[in-house]
């Protein structure tokens, strides 16, 4: 963990509700794909925890949906103003169990952590799908992107406008993978772990104080024990998860 | 400039404190800065068994402030003495304030007695807010015989100082305070979290699944101030103040209140450094206002 002062170098609307914000600054504490950084935001008491998109040591990107108040004041920087954020939190996934053929799932907002994984497992020559579900076309980001990284880009949406009709079970249940990486909302991630055939990690959301361990407010039962979201997760282990 | 105080017979080198549960058995902190810099710190409370605490969600924000029901999330004693506070060994060499819960009286004092016996262990703050298993869920720190009962029983099974921890939600804290150091507390800490609520507006239920939690944060700090004078005013033990605390102006306020030092709660969740901060800002905040001797000003206000 670093805690540290960001610049926003721009922020914009990418899909609905939904924006991608890129700051500059000390981000060296980020190293693994799916961490996380927790932002200070004026008038707001508890900091606000995003996933992270993309890192350099020296930028971060970040895709984050406005939800409420705290997002929403995000939504509203421009470029040039500084940020205290708290950078390297949580565990992040570990690709060293990718084997082949991994397979990324990203429901929403689900979606971001899992760019910097795709680009490192494809850089390792890994042959790397990724189903990306959404509730409607207004909400679809990050097609292209990830096409870009050399995965095999598979779109869902509930309602049919975009991609394939239907979630991402669907289109997962097709498919032949070594190992697998999600995250989304919570339902997903169980209909995720219902029709899994191989082990893989589940990064989870909850509400938290701190963000770095202190306050067990995000606390969870796993099967080795009580885990902190933000410190022990937010990705856990298929085989350690209690639904 | 001294910033040094005798908190119940021992000697800190400031009196800035991160209260329990907000800075769990230390070691981890100690990852963000060298943890001997505290005056000391209060523990995450300990309970006789291990528990793992409400569901989430456990924490919710409100103005000013925050809201909190993790419900006491800890791994029981007998693991805070064979894996915490080795841990702990390796990092601080201070004496610790040791921060216990039960929901009996006999659930503190087998966890006092447990703790009595550890070196590292330099006070007992025992939190009497939790409720009584046996007293209809009524919280022992709401009654002042029942804080009494506590605090008697747990005398008798420590020789170290004992430091009972106060409710807020009494309508006299002075006399609970004056029922414990009657029944031979060496020190009081106040105030524990307010009983709070937030409710979703869109599923219209509260936000915390144990529905209300603790209100801490600045948004307790004129209440925890009041409390702290009015108890000063009834008790001639030593105080620990707390409640809002973010600054070493706030620390100087609470010490004018009546006290002699300061636990530092929920700030260190939203700033992992606050105490460091604190601490460094003391002398300059201190010499802003001719303050030589920080021992000087406890109960200045009176």
């Amino acid at each position: 963990m670093n805690e540290t002062v960001l610049r926003v170098t721009s922020n914009k609307k990418i899909a609905l509700n939904t924006y991608l914000m890129k700051l500059d600054g000390d981000c060296s504490a980020v190293t693994v794909p799916g961490q996380f950084v927790n932002i200070s935001l004026s008038g707001f008491y508890l900091r606000r925890p995003i996933s992270v998109c993309d890192y350099t040591s020296d930028s971060v990107t970040l895709i984050y949906k406005v939800v409420g108040g705290g997002t929403a004041l995000m939504s509203e920087l421009q470029p040039g103003a500084k940020l205290n954020v708290l950078t390297g939190l949580g565990n992040g996934y570990d690709d060293t169990l990718s084997g082949g053929r991994p397979l990324l799932v990203g429901g929403g907002a689900g979606v971001p952590p899992l760019y910097s994984l795709a680009k490192k497992l494809t850089a390792q020559g890994k042959k790397v799908m990724i189903i990306l579900g959404f509730n409607t076309a207004d909400e679809v980001f990050g097609e292209e992107e990830f096409r870009e990284t050399g995965a095999e880009v598979f779109l869902t949406t509930v309602d049919g406008s975009a991609g394939t009709k239907g979630f991402v079970t669907d289109v997962m249940k097709e498919l032949d993978y070594t190992y697998f990486y999600t995250c989304g909302p919570m339902p997903m991630l169980r209909a995720v772990d219902g029709i899994a055939v191989t082990d893989g990690q589940f990064s989870f959301e909850e509400r938290m104080g701190c963000g770095f361990g202190a306050c067990m407010g995000c606390s969870c039962k796993t099967k080795y024990g009580y885990k902190r979201i933000c410190r022990d997760g937010p990705v856990l282990k298929r085989e350690e998860i209690v639904w | 400039m001294v910033t040094s105080v005798e908190l119940c017979g021992i000697k800190i080198d400031n009196p800035v404190i991160p209260a329990s549960g907000t800075f769990g058995y230390g070691y981890e902190f100690a990852e963000f800065y060298d943890i001997n810099k505290l005056g000391t710190f209060s523990f995450k409370g300990t309970t006789r068994e291990p528990r793992f605490g409400n569901e989430t969600p456990r924490i919710a924000e409100c103005a000013s402030g925050m809201l909190n029901a993790v419900g006491l999330q800890n791994p029981g004693v007998e693991s805070v003495i064979n894996n915490e506070l080795p841990k702990l060994k390796n990092v601080f060499s201070k004496p610790v304030m040791a921060n216990v819960s039960g929901f009996s009286i006999e659930d503190y004092v087998y966890t006092c007695a447990r703790l009595d016996g550890q070196e590292q262990v330099g006070w007992i703050e025992v939190n009497i807010s939790c409720p009584n298993v046996h007293g209809a869920g009524m919280s022992f720190g709401t009654d002042a015989e029942s804080a009494a009962q506590v605090t008697r029983a747990v005398k008798e099974v420590t020789d170290k100082p004992v430091i009972i921890k106060l409710s807020p939600k009494v309508t006299n804290i002075a006399r609970i305070a004056s029922a414990c150091e009657d029944a031979g507390a060496d020190g009081i800490s106040l105030i524990n979290t307010l009983l709070g609520m937030k409710i979703d507006l869109k599923t219209r239920r509260p936000l915390l699944a144990n529905k209300t939690g603790g209100l801490s944060g600045p948004a307790v700090k004129p209440v925890a101030l009041r409390m702290v004078y009015q108890v000063f005013e009834a008790v001639s033990i030593p105080i620990v103040g707390m409640g809002g605390i973010a600054s070493a102006e706030d620390v100087i306020e609470f010490m004018l209140a009546g006290a002699t030092a300061v636990e530092v709660g929920a700030q260190n969740l939203i700033d992992p450094y606050a105490c460091p901060r604190i601490i460094d800002d003391l002398p300059q905040i201190m010499q802003k206002y001719g303050i030589d001797d920080l021992s000087e000003i406890i109960g200045g206000a009176h």
